[in-house]
């Protein structure tokens, strides 16, 4: 395939970053927002062309033997520090980037032209598509890193961005917080990620510097993917406390993916993070940044593969993060908390789903139906986050308290949030009940313990998601709404929505194994009878209750919660992780640790660092009776110079 | 004779034909015509570099010898071409001013002649080649130091300077006679290394080599060959001392690669490695210690550039390597040190302010100077992602990859020093940002050919160490 296109893909968003950045101040309001929509619209042409060259073409280059290849459009050397340190920037086509390439470019489109209504009059609109541009940027250079350092590079750039754009509304003291606790948390997380890479690249660096692993392929993810055998045997009789240093180096990796993407305990930032404008939430804390975490262990899974603990931490991490954040998400009044919560969960889901994937369980469809879930849940979600903006547009208020039979005055938002709520639920035939039920036959296939789990797990989304519905379009009308009449909102903002739904509907049909699998290869999705009637049963019971419970105003609600207070205040203050936070940060490591690390610094580095300075002043001022402005004494000292430098050699050689 | 070689000189000889145009224009066009001189110098010589730049290289050496134009002579002239049309585009202005524009035909002759001494001390693979393109190189620019003909501390620096030139030359000389007698009579670069015997070390031939790094050391102003450099750059015309500081001595560290790598190599190991060991050491500690207490701008680049010397000296010590990371060094150390003596002069040109305490405030009334100010200190510090980042990086890894115990010393020696100079650059970037109170120096317009050098200038520093190309270029200039 030419390079033009994958150049441009990443150089078209960058541009419109820094047109959008500098130019952006002296720009009106809707040419930026013209500017940004028409850049981002071309962006998804592009992105769409290369992906679908890439999945329908036939072309041998993509499609050998009915195996689907990885190809290297373009991989260059960039930074060449040493032989073995070399850091290359690329552009790697394969199943999950060409698949992450759609929903980036989809997403962030729909984004774009709903942040143009939404966003109309906010301050500093210009400066809100510029950082749109540079996500769009970032993630689609992290989806398309061929090798360890792209990534990283990308991983910190998407960060950045992620902060930018939380932190929008900065005369907000608490948007100012949520931005730098996304960045502070995250970066924390990234930290174990770096170590995890290092670690790998010190053990695969012990292999010839000309073997498969040599160089600048020691980064790479295709040599590292293909030569797992290779990468393993580097490993070998290196261990640490208990566990091989592959397992380690392959569990700091995940660390990193699991800030990320919210896994417990690195879940506490994306809560805060919805402090965010909502069409914000709705791109980079729905669909796309958060995935990176199961992007980055679908993108090595090989690796994971030939550590199966790695892969047992991973499923265990994901189950109790997604049972966990499913509970809290039943006792939350704010709706986007809801959805954030309902986020991490969905996530932990795919997680569970990549942990729990073997190649000789149905030909590894847990990684299939992770990345299926990945693209279904990316378009439900933008979807109910966009509509929960249109809400917010409407009310003013993000608690559902202040709402209340809306499906009279917003009839659009009411249908398409209704179409996503039954599509998360995984009701037939919507998107979410085709992905859901091929990660669940993934996972009762491992243990029948994981597939429970994640059924009761699945109950649980459809009654939160189904408690909101209910409540927010349903039971009693807030009177104070008689006067002011919400309404539907703008053409741009209600493009978005139907569109969204719309594939939300459909996008389950799409033949997904055919495209992404483990290795490659198809797979053809069947339904297990067995799975998908408990799913959906169970579903239709939680859906049910929560009508029961919400459907017209009662006293049920208040009752239950009266008689589990301690439950309720436990799961509506999220199970206190951030006061546990607060105590460990706060009481432990800045009054413990930190303290001796403080007189540390101020005595023994400063006082060194100072004393450095005090000589370099005492030399300086000493020889400076040597620059007198004399030429003679110049001369003169450049001959002593001349003469000293041959005597003092002499005498140490001879 | 074949008359043909002289193909191979073709980078001297479109210079030697630009200054034939210029010296011609300017003796016989009248003043009316006159006026176009200096835009005309500065576009043919923008042809010029890039003919240099594009034309393939013959490799070949011609003359008995004497004379070589190989990739990495042809790499260096077109990267010393690059600093001076830099040069060209910021002194425009000055040039044009009453005093000086009756007599700007001579400054671009004098200058243009330079620049010919310096590719012959590149190419040369003959001492006395050598000798005559130092000379060429070094005798002018004492007329161009004396240029602001009615200012008493421009004569004044114009006859430290020739008087420190000629002794240096006659050290150099002294050397050279030593090394005569012992390659048996031959002044070519290949004769001496293959009469000269490495291991036999005799007390002669320990001084040859040791005057032969102070004659050339007083080009690099190395210490302790250097003190003629701060009162020389400060009573110097702001061109002429930016020339100076990059150009001439750029130049002269390729010449010292060429002459120690080639002539004397069989001789590094323990003999002058331990010397350029003491040198660089020295260079880079004093004139940092001599930074931090100047206040007139120019002194302090002088200093400042008194220590860049040294860890350029870093790449004589690596090989091959080494001359590529020294040529990106000087490449980075151009676009850097002129990007701040573009603000100086613009500075000195419209106000004629040349002290550190007339910057305070300055990002008030003169933001873009300010921000390229800003970039050029960090450049020349070395802080990331900018080039003198890469730049030092770069140069301390090939030094630090003969893996010799010593020379991770030297370099670790050399980075202690970064930190102090550290202090001193961010010194003018506190001044320009940080200080408080009114800004001395009003707003101004720069002159289009000032702004135009400022842009290369910022443009290098940003670009030249995140695109790998600049850094491939220099490598496979040198080891193909």
């Amino acid at each position: 395939m030419d390079i033009t296109l994958p150049i441009l893909i990443l150089a078209l968003p960058f541009t419109m970053f820094l047109i959008l950045g500098i130019g952006g101040v002296k720009m009106s309001r809707k040419l930026a927002g013209v500017l940004g929509i028409c850049g981002n619209g071309a962006l998804l042409a592009m992105a769409y062309t290369v992906a679908f060259t890439y999945f329908f073409s036939g072309n041998p280059e993509f499609i050998a033997d009915g195996i689907r290849q990885q190809v290297q459009l373009f991989d260059v050397t960039w930074l060449a520090f040493t032989e073995r340190m070399v850091v290359n920037i690329g552009f790697l086509l394969d199943p999950i980037s060409a698949m992450m390439l759609i929903v980036i470019t989809t997403i962030s489109f729909m984004v774009h032209l709903y942040s143009w209504g939404y966003m109309e009059h906010e301050p500093g609109f210009q400066r809100y598509y510029a950082f749109l541009s540079l996500f769009t940027f970032s993630m689609l250079g992290l989806v398309v890193a061929t090798n360890i350092f792209q990534m990283y590079i990308f991983w910190e750039l998407v960060g950045v961005s992620s902060y930018l754009l939380i932190g929008f509304f900065y005369k907000l003291p608490s948007a100012v917080s949520a931005s730098k606790k996304a960045f502070i948390v995250t970066r924390f997380a990234d930290l174990f990620m770096l170590i995890g890479i290092l670690v790998l690249s010190y053990f695969v660096a012990q292999t010839p510097a000309d073997g498969p692993l040599g160089g600048a392929s020691a980064f790479n993810f295709l040599m590292l993917n293909s030569e797992s055998s290779n990468v393993l045997a580097s490993t070998i009789g290196a261990t640490f406390l208990g566990g091989s240093v592959l397992t380690w180096a392959m569990i700091l990796i995940f660390v990193g993916g699991m800030g990320k993407s919210a896994m417990m305990p690195l879940h506490i930032w994306l809560p805060d993070a919805m402090e965010g404008p909502t069409p914000v939430s709705a791109l980079i804390h729905a669909a796309t940044m958060v995935v990176a975490g199961v992007y980055l262990v679908a993108r090595f899974f090989p690796l994971y593969l030939i550590v199966p603990d790695s892969l047992t931490f991973i499923t265990v991490v994901g189950a109790i993060t997604a049972f966990y954040a499913a509970v809290v998400a039943c006792c939350q009044i704010d709706i986007k908390r809801i959805l954030a919560f309902s986020t991490i969960s969905q996530i932990a889901f795919m997680m569970v789903s990549l942990g729990v994937a073997r190649p000789e369980l149905h030909d590894g469809l847990g990684y299939m139906a992770s990345m299926f879930h990945l693209f279904t849940h990316a378009m439900f979600k933008a979807l109910l986050f966009l509509g929960a903006g249109a809400l917010i547009h409407a009310v003013h208020s993000n608690n559902y308290t202040e709402m209340g039979g809306m499906r009279k005055y917003m009839p659009i938002t009411h249908w398409t949030f209704l179409i996503g709520c039954l599509a998360i639920a995984g009701i037939f035939p919507l998107s979410g009940f085709w992905s859901k039920d091929e990660m669940l036959s993934a996972m009762y296939a491992n243990n029948w313990i994981w597939g429970a789990w994640m059924t009761m797990v699945a109950g649980l989304t459809a009654f939160y998601m189904f408690r909101m519905y209910f409540r927010v379009f349903w039971w009693e009308e807030n009177p104070h709404y008689k006067e002011h009449r919400p309404h539907d909102a703008p053409w741009q903002m209600s493009l978005p929505l139907i569109f969204l739904a719309i594939v939300s509907i459909f996008s389950g049909f799409i033949p997904f194994g055919e495209f992404v699998t483990w290795n490659r290869e198809p797979y053809h999705i069947h339904i297990e009878m067995q799975v998908a009637v408990t799913s959906i049963v169970v579903a239709l019971i939680a859906i049910a209750f929560a009508g029961w419970l919400y459907l017209k105003k009662n006293d049920k609600p208040a009752r239950m919660k009266a008689a589990l207070p301690g439950l309720w205040t436990a799961a509506n203050r999220r199970f206190y992780w951030d006061e546990i936070y607060m105590f460990v940060t706060h009481k432990i490591i800045f009054n413990g640790i930190c303290k001796a690390i403080a007189w540390f610094d101020r005595h023994i580095i400063d006082g060194t660092m100072d004393a450095l300075a005090a000589m370099t002043q005492f030399f300086s001022v000493r020889i400076k009776g040597m620059q007198n402005g004399s030429v003679q004494t110049y001369v003169l000292w450049y001959f002593f110079g001349a003469v000293l430098l041959a005597v003092i050699t002499w005498i140490c050689l001879l | 004779m074949d008359y043909s070689q002289f193909g191979a000189m073709l980078p001297e000889l479109i210079i030697l034909g630009l200054f034939l145009v210029v010296f011609l224009f300017d003796t016989f066009s009248g003043d009316g015509a006159k006026r176009i001189l200096t835009p005309l110098t500065t576009v043919l010589f923008g042809l010029a570099t890039v003919a240099i730049w594009i034309i393939p290289s013959c490799d070949m050496e011609v003359f008995g010898g004497m004379y070589v134009n190989d990739t990495a002579c042809k790499a260096m002239k077109a990267i010393l071409n690059v600093g001076v049309f830099i040069v060209f585009l910021q002194s425009a202005k000055w040039v044009e001013s009453d005093e000086v524009a009756i007599r700007k035909g001579e400054f671009y002759e004098l200058l243009l002649v330079t620049l010919f001494g310096m590719y012959l001390m590149i190419s040369a693979r003959h001492f006395l080649l050598f000798i005559i393109g130092l000379e060429s190189a070094s005798l002018p620019l004492a007329a161009l130091v004396a240029f602001n003909k009615k200012h008493y501390e421009s004569h004044e620096a114009a006859a430290k300077y020739i008087l420190t030139a000629v002794f240096s030359s006659a050290i150099l000389l002294m050397g050279l006679s030593f090394v005569y007698a012992f390659s048996g009579g031959s002044l070519y670069f290949d004769d001496i290394r293959n009469n000269v015997i490495a291991g036999e070390y005799s007390g002669l031939l320990i001084a040859a080599i040791a005057f032969m790094i102070a004659g050339i050391g007083f080009k690099l102003s190395l210490v302790p060959f250097h003190l003629w450099t701060a009162d020389v750059y400060q009573g110097a015309p702001t061109a002429i001392t930016s020339y100076l500081s990059v150009i001439s001595k750029g130049a002269a560290a390729f010449a010292f690669f060429v002459i120690f790598v080639h002539a004397f190599g069989q001789l590094f190991e323990h003999m002058w490695e331990w010397m350029m060991y003491g040198v660089i050491i020295v260079t880079i500690t004093v004139g940092n210690l001599f930074a931090i207490r100047q206040k007139n701008m120019k002194r302090f680049m002088a200093f400042s550039s008194i220590s860049q010397a040294g860890y350029i000296m870093l790449g004589v010590m690596a090989g091959g390597i080494g001359l590529a990371s020294m040529m990106f060094y000087i490449l980075v150390y151009i676009v850097s040190n002129l990007g701040a003596f573009a603000v100086i002069s613009s500075i000195e040109n419209n106000t004629g302010k040349l002290s550190m305490d007339d910057y305070d405030g300055l990002h008030k009334t003169n933001p873009w100077l300010s921000f390229a100010m800003t970039l050029a200190m960090f450049s020349l510090a070395g802080i990331p992602p900018f080039a003198g980042f890469f730049s030092k990086i770069l140069i301390f890894t090939a030094v630090t990859s003969t893996g010799s115990m010593a020379l991770y010393m030297l370099v670790l020696i050399a980075l202690i020093n970064t930190i102090i100079s550290l202090y001193y650059y961010l010194l003018v970037v506190k001044a320009i940002w940080i200080k408080p109170g009114e800004a001395k120096v009003e707003s101004f317009k720069s002159a289009i050919g000032e702004k135009l050098a400022l842009w290369i200038c910022v443009a290098g520093i940003i670009f030249a160490g995140l695109v790998p190309y600049v850094y491939e270029y220099c490598y496979k200039a040198v080891l193909g």
